[in-house]
């Protein structure tokens, strides 16, 4: 037969590639972040090492991983995680701890992105967003937020407690150092529903990242609290959409790699490249959200940068998420906001 | 005589026809075989794990089994005994996979906010000096983490000391159980899931009677038309009814917006002035519900209203009724399976509805359905989540025996 020589060709081409290159599958958030990683890490991953990187979507759901890691059938080698979701699975073994010494030095990160399950990838921040066309004067704090008044319409809201007790306190006139220490306690905790009711008539709640710029666009609400990263992708497409910095609640989101993944070394390197100079450049090029390598933002020009959730006019007034506040009082927290949403 | 032979051969029949008879029943069983083992694997025992898991509590016993003895004779107000702080150590250093004291401290969080930095700042800090005495370890885990003086975080322990728990159960009817174990209403600030459950209900119940009301006139002028006609107006049916529930779920968004087109169309007619909210509340998702859930009370409405010879309706008016006592008197009675069946496939549809409220409702708008979901993927409190479904099995399951009791027939799909 004549096919006989090509067929085993192509046979040994087939395992020659299967054993060069892995698979490797990157779970995100997808969105406009998701994007970001592609053209930032996907891509220049694959062309440097000849590795095959399989993009997944999902919405945080650690559930998913738990199982996984339980059923000892891991499919997911590098997840992006939310801070929450780090020290929580890290305690409960869900992740394999990191060798920095792959990694890169730890100095040169920011100090909140080093923990021993995960390495933060990018800072994120939950802000006040408005449009810009609609809007004539800029709400400038969270009492301005709250102040129906002065800004008849409504306010869209994150569908939970997360963040947006943090918000009423600020505008309840609790400083930004002391948001979680008032919170700690009972009174404090009260404090902040009891201003969130002042505002609950006026709030539209919002499921997915999505949403805020749509309802701002759509005019549905006058402001809305948002992920800058996604505001930042609208105003990337010509909507005249605004951020207020003031008060923002900034955070990390970090790579992790579920216990037992069988491609661990890839995953490693994988991660060990997201977290280099440039590829963190060229990611905070594509989405506003800050470079946790410090020499990253070095590379950026001050355009790029003063859109960074880390650019220093922007977190000068911005409060940093309590990871182990809410590790400890989310759950307790979360069922009184359903408590008292339905009241 | 012939007595013998004659009292010989029917029992012998009668032998040969019982074991023909069991012969085709073994047969009969053995086709539905492979139907009951589906059943089995992929019904019963799923069910019978998410019962078993809301009832199931090992973190603390598995764990802790020396602190939980030395707690027995503790009368749970009164400070905890030196012993037990020694004992406390003792079970930590013994736990050797850290997913483990991760899940005790998942458990005993959700049970007090703080349990989780408790233990595991604890947990981390072990292991202590040997030859401590019990005083010296209490005094160490003082210095460690104040918390430990608390009563709060023992009488978690204390109360968590068995296998087998029904506080997930509770806490899904707003109830608890107090420190000495009566069981008692939760503080109004946590009540939430007695309420959610109502909303489901009021919820599919307002979605089922609308889509009566909407989907009866329209099965019954389809059951009306030639063949031809019906089948053409069936597609107008059935292509939403292919299309995915997420699709019209967005689709409804577009529609409903403050200038989307219902908006826009009625205040250009002048009918209103300012935009109504009719998204992201209550009337959006029963709106996009019922159009979602409308074929499934058509299609059986139809096959039912098919089935009803339009001959009786006839004889009735030629017997001197009015039409309508006609319609409602004749003709309406003989489609009761019809309602009941379309009725009861769209109430238990819309009992679990998740993906609809969650992008059309507020925050007061969710079904139990999402708390499963946020508990299952957010919180990752799997005993919550299976004990919501529990109580939302057995709700269903009542509902349901209640339905046979009032109309006393089998449910018939046409």
């Amino acid at each position: 037969m004549k096919l006989t020589p090509l067929v085993a060709a192509c046979a040994a081409c087939v395992a020659f590639a299967s054993h060069a290159e892995t698979q490797l599958t990157v779970v995100n958030f997808g969105g406009a972040n998701g994007n970001a990683q592609k053209v930032a890490y996907f891509g220049p991953f694959e062309k440097a090492t000849g590795n095959k990187v399989v993009g997944v979507e999902y919405n945080g759901e650690q559930a998913k991983i738990k199982a996984m890691v339980e059923a000892k059938k891991v499919t997911w080698d590098v997840v992006e995680v939310e801070s929450p979701d780090v020290a929580r699975g890290c305690d409960e073994g869900l992740f394999e701890k990191l060798d920095y010494s792959k990694i890169g030095n730890k100095a040169d990160f920011q100090p909140a992105a080093i923990h021993e399950c995960g390495i933060g990838t990018f800072v994120w921040s939950t802000v006040m967003a408005y449009n810009g066309d609609k809007l004539k004067t800029a709400p400038t704090t969270w009492a301005d937020f709250w102040d129906v008044k002065k800004f008849p319409g409504k306010r869209a809201m994150r569908k939970g407690a997360r963040y947006n007790i943090e918000f009423a306190l600020m505008a309840d006139g609790v400083p930004v150092a002391d948001v979680y220490k008032v919170l700690k306690t009972k009174e404090g905790a009260d404090r902040a529903f009891k201003k969130l009711t002042e505002l609950k008539p006026n709030i539209q709640w919002w499921e997915a990242g999505a949403q805020p710029p749509q309802f701002l666009v759509a005019g549905d609400v006058v402001m809305t609290t948002a992920y800058n990263g996604r505001i930042d992708a609208a105003q990337r497409e010509g909507k005249n959409l605004k951020i207020t910095w003031t008060g923002g609640i900034y955070d990390l989101d970090y790579w992790v790699m579920p216990k037992g993944t069988p491609n661990k070394d890839v995953a490693l390197k994988f991660i060990a490249m997201a977290s280099d100079t440039d590829a963190q450049a060229e990611y905070a090029k594509n989405i506003a959200y800050g470079p946790t390598n410090k020499k990253a933002l070095a590379k950026l020009d001050a355009k790029v940068l003063g859109g960074l959730p880390t650019a220093p006019a922007n977190a000068k007034t911005a409060l940093q998420f309590n990871v182990g506040f809410w590790a400890d009082q989310g759950e307790t927290l979360e069922k009184r906001f359903t408590a008292w949403a339905a009241q | 005589m012939t007595t013998t032979p004659i009292t010989a051969i029917p029992g012998n029949l009668a032998v040969q026809l019982r074991r023909s008879q069991r012969r085709k029943k073994t047969f009969a069983i053995s086709l539905t075989l492979p139907l009951l083992v589906f059943l089995l694997a992929f019904f019963i025992v799923p069910i019978g794990a998410l019962l078993m898991r809301a009832i199931e509590n090992p973190e603390v016993a598995s764990t802790l089994s020396r602190t939980v003895a030395v707690l027995k004779a503790w009368d749970r107000t009164s400070a905890p005994p030196d012993t037990a702080y020694a004992a406390v150590i003792a079970d930590l250093a013994d736990i050797s996979e850290q997913s483990d004291a991760g899940g005790l401290a998942r458990r005993l969080n959700s049970e007090i906010a703080g349990g989780r930095s408790l233990v595991m700042s604890t947990y981390r800090a072990l292991p202590f000096e040997a030859n401590l005495s019990s005083a010296q370890v209490k005094a160490r885990m003082l210095a460690l983490d104040p918390r430990w003086e608390e009563l709060g975080y023992w009488q978690a322990i204390a109360k968590n000391g068995s296998r087998w728990t029904p506080d997930y159960l509770l806490t899904a009817v707003d109830l608890k159980r107090d420190v000495q174990g009566n069981i008692v209403p939760v503080d109004a600030e946590s009540a939430a899931f007695f309420n959610i459950l109502i909303r489901t209900f009021s919820i599919s119940a307002i979605v089922t009677l609308a889509a009566l009301l909407l989907g009866y006139p329209l099965a019954y002028w389809l059951s009306t038309l030639s063949a031809r006609q019906a089948n053409i107006l069936m597609i107008l049916v059935l292509v939403p009814f292919w299309t995915s529930v997420l699709v019209r779920s967005a689709a409804w968004i577009v529609l409903l917006q403050n200038n989307g087109l219902v908006n826009r169309a009625l205040l250009e007619l002048g009918l209103i002035s300012a935009p109504l909210p009719l998204l992201f509340n209550r009337l959006g998702v029963i709106i996009a519900m019922v159009h979602i859930l409308l074929p499934f009370m058509i299609l059986p409405l139809y096959s039912v209203m098919k089935s009803v010879p339009p001959t009786y309706l006839r004889a009735a008016v030629s017997l001197g009724s009015s039409p309508l006592a006609a319609f409602f008197r004749v003709y309406m009675p003989q489609t009761y399976p019809g309602m009941g069946a379309g009725g009861l496939l769209v109430f238990i549809l819309s009992i679990g509805y998740y993906v609809t409220p969650a992008l059309l409702g507020g925050a007061d708008d969710q079904m139990l359905s999402y708390y499963v979901a946020q508990y299952t993927n957010v919180t990752v409190n799997w005993g919550m989540a299976c004990a919501l479904g529990a109580v939302l099995l057995s709700a269903t399951l009542v509902l349901y025996a209640l339905y046979r009791r009032i109309v006393k027939s089998e449910l018939s799909l046409g």
